[in-house]
C-alpha cells in the first residue's frame, strides 16, 4: 500500500549539475514528515522538486493515486498541496485577512467558513484581521503564512524551515499549531534546521546527505540512533 | 471698493492659481496612476507611457470625428466624452497586442527591469511614429459643447468684484472625472478579489503563484486599467488645453516626478504626487504682483512680478522637486513600491 | 560567425553604404554623413563607458551635449564688452549670491541637528537667496538684453579659437556630472534614468531661456571656424594649382580656353566644400582614435577590470570592500565629458548654436540605440553603431519617400491619401528606429560587434 503522497527516485536540479539523486520521500495523512540534514544537502530542493517549482530528470509523484509529475505547481496547488516558503511567504503589505482570500484565490466556493477555523486555529490573527501583515511581529507573520497556505484546505502542507529565527518560546507555539493540524488530517512535510526539535514532534524523518536519502525512521528512533545524533544532531 | 481687495485678492488666486491647478493636477494624478500601476505589476518604468497618453487621445479624436461626421453629439458635453469608450478599448487592443508581441518576451525570460524600461524607448519610438503618422504632429483641438461654467465678466458684473472668475466646463468635467475614476480604481483594487490578487502579484510575485494567481490575467488587467486611466488623462488634457504629440510626450517627465514624489507604486502616492507637481508648476511660476496690490497698502506694493521661477521654467519645476525628494526622501511621499 | 570576423565585416559593409551615398548622391553628402557619424560614434563611446562598463542607465545625453555646445559659444564667441560693462557686476553678484546660498544650504544641511533650527535656516537661506538674485539678476539681464539684441544681447563669450571649446567642453560637461553624479548615483537604476532625463531638460530649458548666456532660442550663428573657409580656398594660389593638377588630364581634354576655365571654375567650387568637409573630418577623426584610444586603455587597466567586476556583480564587489559609489561616479563624469567633448564638436560642425534644436529622440534615445545596437561594452561596437544609426536615421527619410511614392504608385497626384502619405513619411523613420531597437533588443542583445568576454 503506497502513502498519500509517495515521491520515489527524484533527481534533477536548477539545469546544472543536479542537486539530489534519487530522493525518495513519502508522506500519509495525518503524519509529519521532517526532512534533515547539513546545509546544502539538498533538503528544499527536495521540496521545491515536490512542488514543481524545478523540474526533475527522473522520478515518479503520487499523489491520492494520481500521478501529479507532469502538473504545473499552480495545478498542485489546486491538487491539493500547499506550501510555506521560508522567506517572503506572506502579502506584507495586504492585511492579514487579504492574506488569507488571497489563499483561498482559486476557490469558488464561500471562504468564511475557512477564515473562522483560521481565527480558532490562530486567535492573534482574529485581532490583527485588519492590520497589514508586514507590521506583525515575526512569530506572528510566521502564523500568517501558515493559514495562508491552510485557506485551500490543502491535503498536504509542506513548511520550508518555519523555525528560522524565531525565539525557542515561538517555535514551541509553532510546532504545536503543527501538530494541531496534523490531527486534523493533513500531511505535513517539513524541511528543518532545528532538527532535534523538529524530530521530536515528526512520525517520520529523512536524513538528506548530498542530495540521497541517507538515514531514515521514525522520529524518535532517529533521534536516538547514535550515527545520526554525532553527525547532525551535535551528540 | 476698499472691502472688498480681499475678495478680490482670494478670487484672482482662485482664477488663476487654485481653478487650474486643480484641473492639471487631476489629469496628472490619472496619468501618475497608469505609470504607477504599471510599475507596481509588471516592475519597469515604462517611458512609452506618454505616448500611450497620446495614442490613447488620438484614437478618441478620431472616433470624435466619426461622431461629428454622423450628426451625433452630447449636447452641452464634449463629443469625445462619447468617443472614450471606444478610443479606451482600442487603446487597451494594441496595448495587449503590444504586450504580447514585445513584453511578454522579457517577462518569460524575468529580464531585468532597466531592460524593458529600454525596450519600453523602442515601444516609445514606435508610437511616436503611429501617432504622428496617423494624425500628425500638429496641434489639434477637439473641444465642442459648451465653453464655460462660469465667465470672468458674469462673475464681475453679479458680484460687483473687480476680479474675475472663470470656470471652464473641461475643468469641471475633468475634476468629476477624475474623482470618479480614482474612486473606482481604489475600490477595485480594494474591495475586489481581482484588485486584491493584483496587489497581492504586486507585493509578492512568487507567493502570489503559490496562492494560484495567475500572472498572465493580472498582466491583461493592469494594462487595460492603465489604458484606461491613461487615455482618460490624455483626452481630459487636450479637451482643456489641445492635442499635440510632443507636447504629450514632455508629461513624461512630470508624470514620473509625480509618480516618484508620491511614492512610485503606490497609487495614493501618485494621486498625492500628481496634485503637489501641478501646485507647485503653477504656485511657483505665478507672479503674485497683483495679489499683493491687493492685500497691501501702497505703501508697501511690490515692484518686481513677485515671481519665484519664470514660466520658462515651469516644467522644470517638476524636477527639482524631483531631485529634492530623491536627497530628502526618496521613497517618496507615501512609502511606495507597491500597489 | 566567427567573432574575430565581425568587427571588420562591419565596418566593411559600412565603408560600402557610405561609398554607394559617394556615387549616387554626392561625395559631399556622404561627407557630410561622415562627420556626424563620427560625432555620433564618439557620443556612443561615452554612454558606453557608462552604461556597457559602468552599467549606469545616463538618459541626459542630449543635456550634456548641450553643455558641449553652450561651451563651444562662451570659448569662441567675441565677448560683448558694452554688455560686461553696463551689467557685468550684476550677473557676477547675482552669481556670487547664488552659489554662496548653494554651499550655505549644504551647509546647513549637513551640520545642523535640530530639525526646526535646520528647516527655518533652509527657508531664510532660499528667501534671501532669492530676494538678493532677484535684485541683482532681473534688472541685469534687461540691460544684456537690451544691447543690439538683433546682433548679440547677450555677454558672449571669450574670443578664443574655438578649438580649445573642444577640452573645455569636457571640463564643464565633467564639473557638471559630478554635481548630477552625487545626487543621483546612489540611486537605483530606472531612478538614475529619470533624474538624468529630467535634469538634462533642466539643462535645456536655462540654455533656451537664459538669453544673457546664450541668446536663447534667436540662437548664435556665425561661430568660428577651426578650418579654413571656402570661400578663402577658392582665392588661394596653392588650392587653385592643387585642382588643376588633379583633374589635369579632365581640363587637357577640352579644346577651348574659356570653357577650360569654367570647368576649372565649378570643380573648384565643388571641391572647396569636400575639401573643408574633408579637414573637419581628419580633425574629428583624430579625437575619435584618441577617445578610442584612450578608453581602451583605461578599460585594459586594472580601473576598468574592478568596473566591469562591479558591473556584473555589484553585492560581490561591495563585500570586497570595493567603494562602487566612488567607482560610478569617476566613471558617470568620464563618459559626460567625452559627450561634452562630442556637444562641442558638434556646434563647432554647424557653426551655430540652436537651443531649440535639442531633443531626447535625436539627442539621447538615438545614442542609446547606437550603443545597444553597436554592442554594449564593445567601444569599437559603439563606434559602429554610431555611424550605422546616425547612417539610418539620415538616410531613412529619402528611403520612407520612395517607399510611400510606392505605396501611393497608383493614386492620382492629389489624391488626399497620396499627400498624407508623402507627408507622414518623415515620421517613418521613428518607426524603423523604434523596429530595430527591438529587434536587436530581441534577436541580438549582445549587439553586431560582442563585449569580449575577459578570460583570465
Amino acid at each position: 500500500m503506497t502513502k498519500f503522497l509517495s515521491c520515489t527516485n527524484m533527481t534533477g536540479g536548477y539545469g546544472g549539475e543536479d542537486i539530489i539523486h534519487g530522493c525518495d520521500i513519502e508522506v500519509d495523512r495525518n503524519q509529519i514528515v521532517v526532512i534533515v540534514g547539513p546545509n546544502g544537502a539538498g533538503k528544499s530542493t527536495a521540496m521545491k522538486a515536490m512542488l514543481g517549482m524545478i523540474s526533475l530528470k527522473e522520478g515518479s509523484l503520487i499523489l491520492d493515486s494520481s500521478d501529479i509529475s507532469k502538473l504545473t505547481p499552480q495545478d498542485r496547488v489546486a491538487a491539493g498541496i500547499a506550501f510555506v516558503p521560508q522567506t517572503m511567504n506572506i502579502f506584507s503589505e495586504l492585511t492579514v485577512e487579504e492574506n488569507l482570500e488571497m489563499g483561498a484565490f482559486l476557490r469558488e466556493d464561500s471562504v468564511k467558513e475557512t477564515i473562522e477555523e483560521i481565527y480558532n486555529l490562530f486567535p492573534a490573527m482574529k485581532d490583527k484581521r485588519n492590520q497589514l501583515a508586514g507590521e506583525l511581529s515575526g512569530g506572528q507573520r510566521q502564523q500568517v503564512a501558515v493559514s495562508r497556505a491552510l485557506m485551500t484546505r490543502p491535503k498536504v502542507l509542506m513548511l520550508d524551515e518555519p523555525t528560522a529565527g524565531v525565539s525557542p518560546i515561538v517555535m514551541k507555539e509553532i510546532f504545536e499549531r503543527i501538530i494541531t493540524i496534523k490531527n486534523s488530517g493533513v500531511a505535513i512535510v517539513i524541511v528543518e534546521q532545528n532538527a532535534k526539535q523538529a524530530l521530536n514532534i515528526a512520525d517520520f524523518g529523512y536524513v538528506l546527505v548530498g542530495g540521497e536519502n541517507k538515514f531514515s525512521g521514525e522520529g524518535q528512533a532517529l533521534l536516538n540512533n547514535q550515527e545520526v545524533r554525532k553527525s547532525f544532531l551535535g551528540g | 471698493m476698499e472691502d472688498f481687495e480681499f475678495i478680490n485678492a482670494m478670487v484672482l488666486l482662485a482664477n488663476f492659481v487654485i481653478v487650474p491647478a486643480l484641473s492639471y493636477g487631476s489629469q496628472l494624478a490619472l496619468a501618475t496612476l497608469s505609470l504607477t500601476i504599471i510599475y507596481g505589476v509588471l516592475r519597469f518604468s515604462n517611458f512609452a507611457q506618454a505616448d500611450w497618453m497620446s495614442f490613447g487621445t488620438m484614437a478618441t479624436i478620431l472616433f470624435t470625428w466619426l461622431f461629428q461626421s454622423a450628426g451625433i453629439s452630447a449636447g452641452i458635453l464634449p463629443t469625445a466624452l462619447l468617443a472614450l469608450p471606444f478610443a479606451i478599448i482600442v487603446t487597451a487592443l494594441f496595448c495587449l497586442l503590444i504586450d504580447r508581441s514585445v513584453y511578454s518576451f522579457y517577462r518569460k525570460q524575468k529580464s531585468q527591469p532597466i531592460v524593458l524600461m529600454i525596450v519600453s524607448v523602442g515601444v516609445m519610438f514606435i508610437l511616436q511614429a503611429v501617432v504622428r503618422f496617423i494624425i500628425g504632429p500638429n496641434d489639434r483641438k477637439f473641444f465642442d459643447g459648451e465653453k464655460y461654467i462660469v465667465h470672468a465678466l458674469d462673475f464681475k458684473n453679479y458680484f460687483g468684484l473687480e476680479e474675475g472668475l472663470t470656470i471652464k466646463s473641461t475643468q469641471l468635467i475633468t475634476v468629476v472625472v477624475a474623482l470618479v475614476a480614482m474612486i473606482s480604481l481604489f475600490y477595485f483594487l480594494q474591495k475586489t478579489k481581482l484588485g486584491k490578487s493584483m496587489r497581492a502579484y504586486s507585493n509578492n510575485e512568487d507567493l502570489a503563484l503559490l496562492s494560484g494567481i495567475n500572472p498572465e490575467k493580472i498582466v491583461i488587467v493592469t494594462w487595460i486599467i492603465s489604458s484606461i486611466l491613461i487615455t482618460t488623462a490624455g483626452v481630459l488634457y487636450g479637451l482643456d488645453k489641445s492635442f499635440k504629440p510632443f507636447t504629450y510626450f514632455n508629461l513624461l517627465l512630470p508624470m514620473f516626478a509625480a509618480a516618484i514624489v508620491g511614492g512610485i507604486g503606490s497609487p495614493i502616492g501618485a494621486v498625492i504626487g500628481g496634485y503637489v507637481i501641478a501646485f507647485s508648476e503653477i504656485t511657483l511660476t505665478y507672479a503674485y504682483k497683483k495679489f499683493f496690490v491687493y492685500l497691501l497698502p501702497e505703501s508697501l506694493e511690490p515692484s518686481g512680478l513677485m515671481q519665484v521661477l519664470s514660466t520658462d521654467y515651469k516644467f522644470a519645476i517638476s524636477f527639482i522637486i524631483l531631485v529634492i525628494v530623491l536627497i530628502v526622501r526618496p521613497t517618496g511621499i507615501v512609502r511606495g513600491k507597491i500597489i | 560567425m566567427n567573432d574575430e570576423l565581425r568587427a571588420p565585416i562591419a565596418f566593411a559593409i559600412m565603408g560600402i553604404l557610405l561609398a554607394i551615398v559617394g556615387f549616387t548622391q554626392s561625395w559631399s553628402v556622404s561627407l557630410s554623413v561622415i562627420n556626424l557619424c563620427i560625432i555620433s560614434s564618439i557620443m556612443a563611446i561615452g554612454v558606453n563607458l557608462q552604461w556597457g562598463y559602468g552599467g549606469l542607465f545616463n538618459a541626459g545625453v542630449m543635456g550634456f551635449t548641450a553643455l558641449g555646445g553652450l561651451t563651444a559659444v562662451l570659448v569662441s564667441h567675441d565677448p560683448i564688452y558694452e554688455a560686461w560693462d553696463k551689467a557685468g557686476v550684476g550677473i557676477v553678484i547675482s552669481t556670487i549670491i547664488f552659489v554662496l546660498s548653494i554651499t550655505a544650504l549644504l551647509f546647513v544641511f549637513r551640520n545642523i541637528e535640530n530639525k526646526q533650527i535646520r528647516n527655518t535656516l533652509i527657508i531664510l537661506i532660499i528667501v534671501f537667496g532669492l530676494i538678493g538674485i532677484n535684485n541683482f539678476y532681473g534688472p541685469s539681464i534687461d540691460i544684456i538684453e537690451s544691447i543690439n539684441p538683433a546682433k548679440t544681447g547677450f555677454l558672449g563669450g571669450l574670443g578664443l579659437p574655438i578649438i580649445f571649446s573642444w577640452l573645455i567642453a569636457a571640463v564643464v560637461a565633467g564639473l557638471v556630472a559630478w554635481v548630477i553624479g552625487k545626487i543621483t548615483l546612489r540611486l537605483r537604476s530606472d531612478y538614475l534614468a529619470i533624474a538624468t532625463l529630467g535634469i538634462s531638460e533642466i539643462v535645456i530649458a536655462v540654455v533656451k531661456h537664459e538669453d544673457w548666456l546664450s541668446r536663447g532660442v534667436k540662437n548664435v550663428s556665425g561661430l568660428d571656424r577651426p578650418v579654413p573657409y571656402e570661400i578663402e580656398l577658392q582665392q588661394s594660389e596653392w588650392f587653385l594649382n592643387l585642382i588643376e593638377r588633379i583633374n589635369f588630364s579632365k581640363l587637357e581634354a577640352i579644346q577651348s580656353l574659356s570653357s577650360r576655365q569654367d570647368l576649372l571654375n565649378d570643380l573648384v567650387i565643388d571641391s572647396s566644400g569636400i575639401f573643408v568637409k574633408l579637414c573637419y573630418a581628419g580633425l574629428f577623426f583624430s579625437v575619435l582614435l584618441l577617445i578610442f584610444y584612450l578608453s581602451q586603455l583605461a578599460l585594459n587597466s586594472p580601473w576598468g577590470r574592478m568596473l566591469r567586476a562591479i558591473r556584473d556583480n555589484e553585492e560581490a564587489a561591495s563585500a570586497m570592500g570595493k567603494n562602487i559609489f566612488a567607482q560610478h561616479l569617476q566613471i558617470f563624469i568620464i563618459g559626460s565629458a567625452i559627450i561634452g567633448i562630442a556637444g562641442a564638436m558638434l556646434t563647432t560642425l554647424d557653426g551655430q548654436f540652436t537651443p531649440g534644436s535639442y531633443r531626447p529622440l535625436r539627442f539621447t534615445f538615438i545614442i542609446w540605440l547606437m550603443v545597444i545596437i553597436g554592442g554594449s561594452g564593445n567601444n569599437l561596437g559603439s563606434i559602429f553603431g554610431g555611424f550605422f544609426i546616425w547612417f539610418i536615421w539620415i538616410e531613412a527619410e529619402p528611403l520612407s519617400i520612395g517607399f510611400m511614392n510606392m505605396l501611393a504608385g497608383g493614386l492620382e497626384y492629389d489624391n488626399p491619401l497620396r499627400m498624407h502619405l508623402l507627408g507622414s513619411a518623415a515620421h517613418l523613420r521613428l518607426f524603423i528606429m523604434g523596429l530595430l531597437l527591438l529587434l536587436a533588443l530581441r534577436f541580438m542583445p549582445k549587439g553586431v560587434i560582442p563585449e569580449k568576454i575577459q578570460k583570465k
